[in-house]
């Protein structure tokens, strides 16, 4: 079996684009939550979101409008993480006529892809009967693969290609899925992670279901509180982060700059059982799935010294808090250190898992802890918990951690990481 | 609109989906696709916006008739409104 390490990451985030810039706004804190004008304009409940800010100068770094003409928000978040990702493994960016790179695969998943096409574009002109003006980019911008293959054709990449689809467990559940990839010895490497536009039809949905945060339109950085006791619900958001999975033997032989192993990981589902649903976990199996991705990583329960939570803002924080303490076997004045990237970020659905595991190897390659935000009136049912949650970031050199994502469906995922110290 | 003015909008219209190392080589007797390079599943986007910036509409049969940047120009002028 093959040790698996981190050897590169991208990001584009709501906070910051790029690696040390997010690096640097997790420290600090940074909320990348702002008020949306299209969302007052289309009368939601919730008027606050995350979206990534692409500058002019960050289109040309990676590739120039020409490359974006033919693509979705999705896709360009995705292309932007997968090369930045890339450039940071110390790899040699591809020319359309390098030849093909029969060993590294992507996996980069998403919840719905390219619905900012569909909703503004090819259901609109489709319905008007001008089908034929929807031009030879539709139907790539809407396949469910369309981040992984526009991602694919610009590095060359000849492993398998590949979309997963997990709702909000998707961009761990890539990390995941990579892991067994090269652990098994099917493949060197895997670009893994995920994407998700800033898809405000998506985000109607959410508000549809009365599950976004609708009391804070006027104070956006405030509205994503996860583990307070006035949480009222997520605030969405789109991004993509993408890390570079490589067979730990190659890495070393090309004397790549490792920031974490992948010690192990697992997905499992609930059942729908147990008070589980199609939008709620089974608690057993949350619990179950924590469980079995320490075992694999052959590590012992106490030996987490951090988590990075799935945390959104809604009711389900203590319900996750309680199952994570109940996993780990320890009660939570004794759990290790726990934050919430969301706090900054907003719920990046399909991207989240992914933006969060470059947020959680970036803390334990540079020794911090960033702050859960907007936590000060910490929830009472979970109150022992307050002390292991940093509302200002903290030195702290954590050796392994553990990251938590679930999805609708009632579908859990969950890595462990293991800071670098060779 | 002269048949230069035609040419040199058609040219910018163009530019974009050609793959040549110097697009200013584009005469009207170059093949749009095995000279210019324009990828042939890019090409209906080629005519969208030539159906745009001189409004006119280029049925299917039409398009078989775009092999050289001069049949292009050709079938703009007859189409275009007087």
């Amino acid at each position: 079996m093959n040790r698996v390490v981190i050897t590169g990451m991208g990001i584009v985030a709501p906070n910051a684009i790029g690696l040390a810039a997010y690096c640097r706004a997790l420290c600090e804190g940074a909320s990348g939550i702002s008020f949306s004008p299209k969302m007052k304009e289309l009368d939601l409940g919730c008027q606050v979101a995350g979206v990534p800010q692409i500058s002019d100068q960050v289109v040309h770094t990676y590739g120039g409008s020409d490359l974006f003409r033919h693509s979705n928000s999705s896709m360009k978040y995705s292309v932007i993480a997968a090369l930045e990702c890339w450039r940071d493994a110390g790899m040699h960016l591809p020319g359309s006529d390098s030849s093909t790179d029969w060993n590294t695969a992507a996996i980069i998943g998403t919840c719905v892809g390219g619905i900012d096409t569909i909703g503004d574009f090819v259901v609109p002109e489709t319905n008007a009967g001008r089908a034929r003006r929807l031009g030879s980019s539709a139907a790539e911008r809407t396949m469910g693969s369309c981040m992984s293959a526009y991602v694919g054709g610009q590095l060359g990449l000849g492993g398998q290609v590949t979309t997963n689809s997990s709702a909000c467990a998707t961009g761990t559940e890539a990390i995941v899925n990579a892991y067994w990839m090269i652990r098994e010895g099917r493949i060197g490497r895997v670009l893994a992670g995920s994407s998700e536009g800033a898809a405000v039809y998506l985000w109607a949905c959410l508000d549809a279901m009365r599950v976004t945060m609708r009391k804070s339109n006027d104070c956006p950085r405030s509205a994503s509180r996860p583990l307070s006791a006035t949480a009222g619900g997520l605030v969405p958001s789109g991004g993509a982060g993408i890390l570079m999975l490589e067979n730990m033997a190659s890495a070393q032989s090309r004397k790549a700059r490792i920031y974490a192993e992948v010690l192990g990981g697992h997905s499992n589902a609930g059942g729908q059982r147990n008070g589980g649903s199609i939008t709620a976990s089974n608690p057993e199996g949350v619990v179950r799935c924590v469980q079995e991705a320490l075992d694999v990583a052959r590590t012992n329960p106490s030996e987490i010294d951090y988590i990075n939570g799935h945390l959104t803002g809604t009711g389900g924080d203590t319900r996750e808090i309680r199952c994570l303490a109940s996993a780990l076997q320890r009660p939570l004045r004794d759990m290790p250190w726990v934050n919430s990237t969301k706090s900054m970020i907003g719920h990046g659905l399909g991207a989240s898992g992914s933006m969060e595991c470059v947020a959680a190897v970036l803390q334990l390659a540079h020794g911090f802890i960033h702050p859960s935000l907007n936590c000060e009136d910490f929830h009472p049912d979970i109150a022992d918990l307050a002390p292991k949650v940093p509302q200002v970031s903290i030195q702290a050199p954590c050796r392994l951690a553990l990251k938590t994502s679930f999805g609708f469906g009632d579908v859990n995922s969950c890595v462990v990481l293991r800071r670098w110290d060779d | 609109m002269s048949r230069d003015e035609i040419r040199n909008t058609f040219f910018d219209l163009l530019r974009p989906y050609v793959r040549m190392e110097d697009p200013g080589r584009m005469t009207e007797s170059s093949l749009l696709v095995e000279d210019l390079g324009v990828n042939s599943t890019r090409f209906v986007d080629v005519v969208l916006e030539t159906e745009d910036r001189f409004k006119i509409r280029v049925e299917n049969e039409d398009i078989d008739r775009f092999r050289r940047v001069s049949d292009a120009i050709d079938f703009i002028l007859e189409r275009r409104p007087a």
